[in-house]
This record gives structure tokens, C-alpha cells and sequence, in this order.
């Protein structure tokens, strides 16, 4: 009787110590790589590194072009992005008939979230560039990665809608309340916190993608910001990527400065998904 | 919920609002795209640089899709310019016909292809264009260092080169392997160059090549392998003394965009200044650039 208690308690030590290991070896790796970049990113960064444009001298590299371009990028996505899959979701799970079609079509957005990043780059320069004749523009990089993160950000919405209690719905109902109603005074403000949650964590994602831009067609070296949405442009990550390719070894400080600010981004884009989820659902 | 939903309506407007260009003085303004090779990039980042700082209005913009990328955007009418480590095919000159587009060649420096290995290498200083053809031949039997010459050590050889869009492949194939595209396939390819460095720099039997500034910024992490008794470095790429593997690099001109007069200063501004700022990015200038001059000069009437 004892030794079989023994024996029990024995074994979930062992698990908790594999469970200890796997997850340090995580941790380790992500303090290894925050060291690696903080301590090689901190020597080229200052206040020029934000307001230079880019330069074949390292020491005259700066990130403008790049910040601007991510901020209008970004900053055009994030309405495009969420009034599409919010609304997408709410039709998707209030309003949509439940039948082979609706499952069809949730199965296939749930499947467009795995499709690979370049893919959508293609599409952005089948469809945007070329068909819709946008031109390489700050537009047609907003859409191409609003179809990147859509998916994602719909699947999330889907998910925080269908945690609302159908209480709440009948509740509304109950007092009068029509279809309309319900979801834009009862269903939506109690599943914004999480929608919102996953709508950032989607922009975070967004904001590190190289590959897609690169492929509709994104510019390397540009010594202007963006005047306008049709204007051409160039992102944080694509000039890291640039940077890490060229021939002079500093330039290798030089990217891990412009990766250590796009690090802060997503950190204080996570620490706002962090702050809105906990704002929200304390109410 | 509404001060959310305002606040996106707000947020979008502030970024989609078009900000008036601020009027400059400058008279020259317009936009010049440019794409193309990664081994020409340097020149031309440094020329659009420094034509910027005179021009301020004029917004050129500079691409990197490989040479074979940069004419499929070039060949479409999509840049003015485009870089590029090799002549234009004729089947990509036939889609530029196909678009009413006509090009003029523009040869703006030297590259020396550089076969390099590992410092360790105290055996491979000097290799012929048959040794270095038969590691690299589709279907070489080169395993070891020893199947290339009996003296050297009985080692497997690490092979590193550029990836197939990438114009010094198709540079090297041509002449060493006598086809251009023509290559064995199992060695570690990267179309980023720094990728081949770290790992020749970091193997003691490993071999590959690249561009010459590559080597030129890491002169003292790698060795360069003498070809035909040749040692490249600047002087042998100009004089074209490192041959075969010495080559041209070229800009290609949309003949109605140098019509253009932003076109026509910054192709002028190129020039007048390759014979300062080419061997600064690590390439060979040529011995004048005169006939480029007058080629633009032509082209611009």
C-alpha cells in the first residue's frame, strides 16, 4: 500500500522535473537570443539610428524609412484587418445558417491560417500589383498582409464570440431586444477583450513578416517616407534582412539594433493585449 | 464599445490622410525604380545615396530580386533601371520586345568571382579551371579532397555557392562548367552571400565561392584560391588578368525612361562617379567611363 503511494509520488516527480527541463530549455534559448540582441543591438542604437535613412556606411545606417513605412503599413492594416474579421466572425456565428455550407466555409478560413506567408505574398502581387493596379504601394502591402492575418484574427473572433453565454443572448431577447441588438449591446462588449487579445497578437505577427513584402514587391533602399497610401516603402524587417546580407561585418550591428526595436514594437504590442484583456474583463 | 470603434475610424483617417509633399526648392523631381542583382546592389545603394543628398526631390528607389528577378520586373515595364551580374537571356529579352520595351547595356565595374576555403587550408592555393570544373560539374564524383589531387588530405569537401537566381551561379556555371545553369546540386546553396562566408570561414574542408567584396570584408576568416595561377584582388579583376572567372556587371536602361530628365542626371550622376565610389563597394571601375556617358547623352535626346 505504501510503496504504491510511493511509487505514485515518484512519478509525478519525474514528470514535474521533465516538465521543469522542457521549459527552461525554452527560456534558455529565448535569454540567449534576447542577450545576443540586446548586447549587439544596444551599440549602434541612438537617436540618428531613428531619423537616418539607410547608407552603404554602417555607421551612417539608419532605420527611418523603415519605421515610417511599418507605421503606415500597420497603421492601415489594423482597421482593414478588424472590421473585416470582426464582421466576418459576427456573420459567421450569429447570423449564418448552420449547414454543410457554413461548416465548409469555417472549416477553410480555420485552414487558411496555416498556409505559408509567401503564398500570400503572390497573391498580393497577382491581385493588388498588377491586377488591381496598385502599384508596390503602402495599400496594396496593407491588404496583402491583411489576408496574411485575417484568418487568425477571424478564428480568435469566432472563438470569443462563441464563449458568450447564450444566457446573455436570451436575456436580451427576453427584454425585446432584435437580432441587431443583441450582438452590438450584449454579445460584442462582452467578447471585445478577447477579440481585441487575439486581434494584437495577429498585428504582432504582421508586423515581423518579411517574406510576403519582399514578394509583392516591397523595396530595399528608399531614402523617403511614404507620402501617401500609393507611395512605395519598405519595412523594419525587410531591412534587417537587407543589412544581414551585406558584405560589411557591421552592418551585423546594425541589424540587431533594428531588431532590437522591432522587439520593443512587439513588446509593447503585447503589453497593450495584456492591458486591454485585463482592463476589459475587470469590468 | 463605440469609443473603440471610433477610435480605429479616427486612427484610419489620420493615416489615411495624404500629407502635401512640402515644396523645395530643387527644380529636378521624379521617381526612379530600380531593381535587381544583389552583387550590383552596393553600387548602386551608393550611387542613389549620394545622388539623394544632391537631389532631395528626386525619390529613387532601389529593389534586390536577383538579376533574374529584377528583368521580370524590368521586362514588364515595372523599373526604369535594373541591376544586374550577367547579360539580359534572349528569352527574357524577348518578353522586353513582347512589351514594346528597348534597352540599352550599361557596364559600370569589375567582379572577380572568388573561389575561397577555410584559412585552415594549407593544401588548395592555387586550383585550374579543370579542377575547379570537375568538383562542380553536374554529377562530379568528387567526394574528398584527394579525388581532386592525390597530395591532398583524404577529406570530405563541404561545398558552399550562391542559389540558382543568383547571377554570379549563372556567371561561374557558364564559364567553369561550360553551360550556364549547369552545376552539381548537392552543396549548401544561399542567395545570401554572409550565409557562405560563415560557413567556409567555420570548416576547415569546406570550398565555395562568391563575389569579391564578400571576400574583400572578410579577407581574414577566408583564403582565396589562386585560379590558373591568378590571384584575384583588384588590380588582376580590372586588368582582366583573373580569368575567366573576372566579370562585367551591368545596369540596364529603359531607353523612354532616360528620356526622362531625373533618369538621364542620376544615369550622368552614375558615371561621372563610378571611377570614385566602385572601388569603395569593393568592385573594379573601368578605366573610363566615357562611352557610358555618351551612350546616356544619346539616349536622352
Amino acid at each position: 500500500m505504501i510503496s504504491l503511494k510511493k511509487k505514485r509520488m515518484l512519478t509525478d516527480k519525474i514528470f514535474k522535473v521533465i516538465f521543469l527541463i522542457f521549459i527552461s530549455l525554452g527560456l534558455v534559448v529565448l535569454a540567449a537570443l534576447i542577450y545576443d540582441i540586446v548586447s549587439k543591438g544596444i551599440i549602434m542604437l541612438d537617436w540618428e539610428f531613428f531619423t537616418r535613412f539607410d547608407s552603404r556606411f554602417p555607421a551612417k545606417a539608419g532605420i527611418k524609412a523603415g519605421l515610417f513605412g511599418t507605421i503606415y503599413v500597420i497603421g492601415l492594416m489594423i482597421p482593414i484587418t478588424f472590421f473585416v474579421g470582426t464582421a466576418t466572425a459576427i456573420y459567421l456565428e450569429e447570423y449564418a445558417p448552420k449547414n454543410k455550407l457554413t461548416d465548409l466555409i469555417k472549416l477553410n478560413i480555420a485552414n487558411l491560417a496555416g498556409i505559408p506567408s509567401i503564398i500570400y505574398g503572390m497573391l498580393g502581387l497577382g491581385v493588388f500589383v498588377r491586377y488591381l493596379n496598385m502599384g508596390r504601394s503602402v495599400l496594396a502591402g496593407a491588404l496583402t498582409l491583411s489576408l496574411l492575418v485575417l484568418p487568425v484574427v477571424i478564428v480568435s473572433a469566432q472563438e470569443a464570440l462563441r464563449s458568450v453565454p447564450n444566457s446573455l443572448r436570451n436575456a436580451s431577447y427576453a427584454l425585446g431586444a432584435n437580432h441587431w441588438h443583441t450582438v452590438y449591446k450584449v454579445v460584442l462588449p462582452s467578447a471585445l477583450p478577447s477579440i481585441l487579445t487575439g486581434f494584437i497578437l495577429a498585428i504582432s505577427r504582421a508586423i515581423g513578416e518579411t517574406a510576403p513584402l519582399i514578394m509583392m514587391g516591397a523595396l530595399t533602399f528608399v531614402m523617403f517616407t511614404p507620402q501617401g497610401i500609393m507611395d512605395s516603402f519598405t519595412v523594419i524587417p525587410i531591412q534587417i534582412f537587407n543589412w544581414t546580407s551585406l558584405p560589411k561585418a557591421e552592418f551585423e550591428l546594425v541589424a540587431a539594433s533594428g531588431s532590437l526595436l522591432l522587439l520593443i514594437l512587439l513588446f509593447i504590442l503585447n503589453g497593450l493585449a495584456t492591458f486591454i484583456r485585463y482592463r476589459y474583463s475587470r469590468k | 464599445m463605440r469609443k473603440v470603434t471610433t477610435l480605429f475610424f479616427v486612427f484610419a483617417l489620420l493615416v489615411m490622410a495624404v500629407f502635401p509633399a512640402g515644396a523645395a526648392a530643387q527644380e529636378l523631381k521624379g521617381t526612379i525604380k530600380i531593381d535587381g542583382s544583389s552583387t550590383v546592389y552596393p553600387i548602386t545603394q551608393a550611387m542613389a545615396e549620394e545622388f539623394s543628398y544632391e537631389y532631395p526631390r528626386v525619390r529613387v528607389t532601389v529593389g534586390v530580386s536577383g538579376t533574374g528577378g529584377g528583368f521580370a520586373k524590368f521586362n514588364v515595364g515595372e523599373t526604369d533601371l535594373s541591376d544586374a551580374s550577367r547579360e539580359i537571356k534572349k528569352s527574357e529579352a524577348e518578353i522586353a520586345a513582347e512589351n514594346g520595351i528597348e534597352f540599352t547595356k550599361f557596364i559600370v565595374g569589375y567582379d572577380g568571382i572568388t573561389v575561397a576555403v577555410n584559412p585552415e587550408n594549407n593544401w588548395a592555393n592555387d586550383m585550374t579551371v579543370e579542377e575547379l570544373k570537375m568538383v562542380w560539374e553536374p554529377n562530379s564524383s568528387v567526394e574528398t579532397w584527394s579525388d581532386i589531387r592525390d597530395e591532398w588530405p583524404d577529406e570530405e569537401i563541404d561545398l558552399y555557392g550562391p542559389g540558382a537566381d543568383s547571377g554570379t551561379f549563372d556567371y561561374f556555371t557558364e564559364v567553369i562548367n561550360g553551360k550556364s545553369g549547369a552545376s552539381r546540386s548537392d552543396f549548401t546553396a544561399s542567395e545570401d552571400d554572409n550565409v557562405l562566408v560563415r560557413g567556409i570561414s567555420g570548416n576547415k574542408y569546406a570550398l565555395g565561392y562568391f563575389g569579391y567584396a564578400y571576400y574583400e570584408e572578410n579577407s581574414d576568416s577566408l583564403k582565396a584560391v589562386a585560379v590558373n595561377g591568378v590571384l584575384p584582388n583588384r588590380e588582376t579583376i580590372a586588368s582582366n588578368k583573373y580569368t575567366p572567372l573576372a566579370r562585367p556587371l551591368f545596369v540596364y536602361a529603359k531607353n523612354s525612361a532616360v528620356q526622362r530628365p531625373e533618369v538621364e542626371a542620376f544615369l550622368k550622376f552614375y558615371f561621372e562617379n563610378a571611377p570614385e565610389i566602385v572601388p569603395q563597394t569593393g568592385y573594379a571601375p573601368l578605366p573610363s567611363y566615357e562611352e557610358a556617358l555618351a551612350k546616356v547623352e544619346k539616349l536622352a535626346k
